[in-house]
């Protein structure tokens, strides 16, 4: 019985399993069928059309390069142009040993030898028919090669254009800058676009404009005879494509030139921030706060955006990349420091509109504060303490105690609503990329930061450090100078912009983009903008004021607000003492400022880290921009 | 139920047993339908790369190669492959994961694994081990398999397939899919589960289009409106057709084709060289070279028909199906009927680890049947 149904099982699969076999079989035959069917229609019913167009086909597609659009600041001046040069380029298909041929145009001098392994990497990542550029070559070093270009099959010099950057390192962090496609950049790009383009926009506007400052690419069909050589050239022959009947159905597609970009930057004050910060390290942002314009963004120490355009290599951007004082890095947008005291004046107008406080009563400072039932000493930057000392003394001399006791009066909750609503704490949305989002801390926040239990408590002891901007806080430059520029104006926050135009190079249309109205603090009464402005002027024109010693004798009227953030802390018995401490471990200097005070035409924010207090290092470099500003104008009244 | 399976095990092997250790096993058809196939390559990729004698030479020495492996794996018992199944699956799926967190990159994907001596694509392995683990499953259960067993089956190709997409090498996952469908297709699928699979398979497509990277949208998309990019994706398609069309039906003759000669077809040597072949020796040439795959996947399919065990019969089936798809992919995708995914030619692209893993297959296929026809005797 069992042996039996083994049997019935074994010859019925075995019918299964042969009629499965014959249905694929037949598959096969349609599909076989299918397939020649197509290549009945390709190589017979077709035949004839593709024959001609194999004729045609001495036709060969050149891609032609676009133009890329250039770079100016707001008065005009160029900050980013193209300029002719050499290329040395190479058709990977038309290479036949591109190791050996790389190493005799390193013996020229031509090509770095230490950059042919990424050479060869980068010509194999392209397609046979693209060419690729290898280096630019100098006057002499082109000369050099066309003596014995009959050597190098494949390669080829030609006249290119190659990006420039004026003002060199001045720009460098707001511009950005375009270098070789690398690799990684093939993954993210579309390879069409850059068939005849062998640079892509790295950083800065050059990143975030790269659609717009590209243009796009066109292409020309050349005939080319059995050996591959050019026959016929319609743009070499110099005769518009279309007029010349010879030329039948050679077909060209000239490239669209990339379109110009205006920046709201002002390279005067770009100069004056540059050299006031020269040999620190720090940042200064300049906004417009009735339009969100930058009018200048300085992130020192800077780099010289020209070395990557024509090529760095390996070795060079290692040292770039490893300098301890890190050149690459973009402070202005990604630099996260703590506030200090320039947060008082956004917590004191807290208080006022939650009308915590009475601004007139004066509160004791001994010193230091202590929260009501513990016993750790929170110490004022002035041991001997203020005395008797107001909010607008308070903001005026920048006295710790009394936003101690601020803080805790508003709670963590309070502080991190009304400081999120100056943009603290998320990115501004300003037109380049890779901008950090700063941390404003709240109960919320330090659960999902940290996996101990502990650690995910909020303490009453970080809400009254939190009022001198120290603890988690962390801000960017860029939203300090956003925030500044939101007092500047009442409420009024515009979406920070590097561009403000874009033009057409060929019918030279100027298209003008409107700013944007992000939000409107719109429920903080006037009286209490108001009270916060005097102090802050009080900062500058008081002799007390700690800003008084940098801005006196201004022929304009500045509101500002130094700040010092602690680097590291000192334990309650110790002293801070600067020339004992290591450099990196001194406190960063801060300074906040908008002018002219009755109506305020540009937003300042300045970092010198490490630089110790504000005052005395952050604001000169403020004032140096302001002057620039307001004194050096060649128009005189243009803006104000 | 189970009783009756061990009792089906116990017995098939009991006949198996008395193997004969005499003699070499070769297939003769196969080995000389592959020699004509190898042979005819050669003469094509001698024009393909500009008569260039190296690449032709190293060419054959791998096709040398090759056939070391075919006639090893001709050697080998199916009772030990069918042993041995599971724990090549296994390793396969392990080097699988190994190139996926540190396998190096090659050509923008990550495919190649390097241990110490040998450098390799696991993905070729499972080519074969897929439909051999497959046939393994099912041999020791009765056809056609139940829904669960259809599950574990999914399981069983649908993982590598997977983890080879991530690659990304979406050709060769296609493939390894298929080489495990079709075998789970022989193993009796029932027609009505077969069209809810193809329902769902094309439900998955919007799905899958979500998980495809940039250029491989774009390959899709010009396959379905090549002219539309010309300097981009649509330039390889447009070249390939204008090869084969101008080819005619005798063809330019050897040596004679413009468009590979003036380099206007892209990887002529490699995915491209049907189209090669096409402008060179016409339509002629083309039906020649595509009787010789048929006769191949006859005599698979033949050998497959008189195979003795659920095993032998599956992966001898499977084998001979993912050989054919090998050719119809490529062919179609060079006369512009299926989009492009980079799938060579069997036997005449140039290139090395395809070669190998498509003769170690044939050497299975000629064992299954030197085997069979032992016992017969």
């Amino acid at each position: 019985m069992n042996s039996t149904v083994k049997l019935k099982d074994h010859w019925k699969e075995q019918k299964l399993f042969l009629s499965r076999l014959v249905t694929a079989g037949v598959i096969i035959l349609v599909l076989v069928g299918v397939l020649i069917w197509r290549l009945f229609q390709l190589q017979v019913v077709d035949h004839e059309l593709f024959a001609e167009l194999s004729q045609g086909n001495r036709l060969r597609i050149q891609p032609l390069a676009p133009t890329r659009g250039l770079i100016y600041d707001r008065n005009g001046i160029i900050l980013a142009e193209n300029l002719p040069t050499w290329e040395l380029t190479a058709t990977p298909e038309q290479v036949l040993d591109l190791d050996s041929r790389l190493q005799s145009l390193g013996d020229l001098g031509l090509i770095n030898p230490a950059a042919s392994e990424s050479l060869i990497e980068l010509v194999r990542s392209h397609r046979g028919f693209e060419q690729v550029k290898l280096a630019n070559l100098s006057e002499t070093q082109a000369a050099r090669f066309a003596v014995r270009r009959h050597h190098f099959s494949g390669v080829d010099i030609q006249e290119g254009l190659i990006r420039s950057y004026p003002f060199g390192d001045l720009t460098s962090h707001a511009v950005g800058y375009v270098s070789s496609i690398s690799s990684s950049d093939l993954q993210r790009i579309n390879r069409r676009d850059y068939a005849a383009t062998s640079l892509i926009g790295k950083s800065g506007i050059e990143r975030s404009y790269e659609v717009t400052l590209r243009g796009s690419v066109g292409y020309r069909q050349q005939v080319v005879n059995a050996q591959g050589r050019i026959l016929l050239d319609p743009v070499a022959v110099g005769a518009s494509p279309i007029s010349d009947p010879s030329q039948g159905t050679l077909e060209t597609r000239w490239p669209t030139p990339g379109k110009n970009v205006y920046l709201g930057l002002d390279v005067r004050l770009q100069l004056a921030a540059h050299r006031a910060l020269e040999g620190r390290r720090g940042a200064a942002v300049a906004i417009e706060p009735g339009t969100g314009d930058i009018l200048a963004l300085v992130s020192m120490p800077t780099f010289d955006p020209n070395r990557f355009a024509v090529g760095l290599t390996q070795a060079d951007f290692q040292k770039l990349n490893n300098d301890p004082d890190k050149p690459l890095f973009q402070r202005a947008l990604t630099g996260h420091y703590p506030p200090g005291s320039t947060v008082k004046p956004f917590l004191g107008l807290a208080a006022l509109h939650y009308d915590l406080i009475d601004p007139d009563s004066r509160e004791m400072c001994p010193g230091h504060f202590i929260l009501p039932g513990t016993s750790h000493r929170y110490r004022d930057w002035k041991p001997e303490g203020h005395g008797p000392i107001d909010l607008h003394q308070s903001i005026v001399q920048s006295c710790d105690t009394y936003f101690y006791q601020l803080a805790v009066k508003l709670g963590i909750d309070q502080i991190h609503g009304f400081l999120t609503s100056f943009g603290f704490g998320e990115r501004t949305g300003i037109d380049v990329m890779n901008e950090n989002m700063g941390v404003i801390p709240s109960r919320e926040w330090k659960r999902t930061q940290f996996t101990q239990r502990e650690d995910q408590t909020w303490y009453p002891g970080e809400t009254v450090i939190t009022g001198i901007g120290q603890g988690f806080t962390l801000v960017t430059p860029l939203q300090l100078a956003h925030a500044t520029a939101v007092l500047a104006t009442s409420g009024q926050r515009f979406k920070p912009r590097l561009v403000i135009a874009t033009e057409d190079p060929v019918t030279g249309e100027i298209l003008n983009h409107d700013p944007v109205l992000l939000d409107i603090i719109g429920n903080v009464e006037e009286p209490h903008w108001e009270r916060i402005t005097q102090a802050m002027v009080g900062v500058t024109e008081e002799l007390q004021g700690s800003g008084h010693n940098a801005m006196r004798g201004t022929q304009y009227s500045v509101a500002g607000k130094t700040g010092t953030a602690q680097v590291f802390s000192l334990a309650a018995d110790e002293t801070y003492d600067a020339e004992e401490i290591d450099e990196s471990l001194r406190d960063h200097g801060l300074f906040i400022a908008y002018a002219p005070v009755e109506s305020p035409t540009i937003a300042i924010a300045v970092i010198v880290e490490n630089g110790g207090g504000g005052g005395a290092t952050a604001a000169p470099v403020a004032r140096q921009i302001l002057d620039a500003y307001f004194l050096e104008d060649p128009n005189g009244s243009e803006k104000h | 139920m189970a009783l009756r399976n061990i009792d089906i095990g116990a017995g098939a092997s009991a006949f198996l047993e008395p193997e004969r250790k005499k003699g070499i096993v070769i297939d003769i058809p196969i080995l000389l339908i592959t020699l004509s196939i190898a042979g005819l390559g050669f003469i094509v990729l001698y024009s393909a790369a500009g008569e260039n004698s190296s690449v032709v030479l190293r060419q054959v020495l791998r096709f040398g190669v090759a056939l070391v492996v075919f006639g090893i794996l001709a050697q080998v018992s199916p009772r030990l492959l069918r042993i041995w199944a599971p724990w090549i699956f296994s390793m396969a799926l392990i080097f699988l994961l190994m190139v996926m967190f540190r396998g190096e990159m090659g050509g923008g994907a990550q495919r190649w694994l390097d241990i110490g001596i040998v450098r390799f694509q696991p993905s070729e392995i499972m080519k074969i081990s897929v439909p051999m683990m497959v046939a393994w499953f099912m041999h020791e259960r009765s056809l056609p398999p139940t829904f669960i067993q259809l599950f574990i089956l999914l399981l069983i190709f649908c993982v590598p397939t997977f983890l080879i997409a991530q690659q990304p090498d979406l050709g060769t996952a296609l493939l390894v899919m298929f080489s495990g469908g079709a075998t789970v297709l022989l193993a009796g699928l029932s027609i009505r589960l077969i069209a809810i699979i193809g329902v769902l398979a094309l439900s998955c497509i919007p799905v899958l289009w979500g998980y495809m990277l940039e250029y491989q949208r774009a390959r899709v998309l010009t396959f379905l409106s090549p002219e539309s990019d010309p300097l981009g994706a649509g330039y390889n398609i447009i070249q390939s057709k204008i090869a084969l069309g101008s080819g005619g039906l005798f063809g330019k003759g050897w040596l004679n084709g413009t468009q590979s000669r003036l380099e206007f077809l892209p990887e002529r040597s490699t995915d491209f060289i049907f189209a090669v072949m096409g402008e060179e020796f016409g339509l002629l040439g083309l039906l020649f070279l595509l009787g010789l795959y048929l006769l191949l996947v006859g005599r698979g399919l033949y050998i497959a028909s008189q195979a003795q065990d659920t095993f032998t019969r599956l992966l001898a089936g499977g084998l001979s199906l993912t050989f054919f798809v090998y050719v119809f992919v490529n062919s179609g995708m060079v006369s512009g009927l299926l989009p492009i995914v980079g799938v060579p030619l069997p036997l005449v692209s140039a290139g090395g680890t395809s070669m190998v893993t498509l003769m170690a297959g044939f050497g299975i296929l000629a064992s299954i049947h030197g085997n069979r026809k032992l016992l017969a005797s």
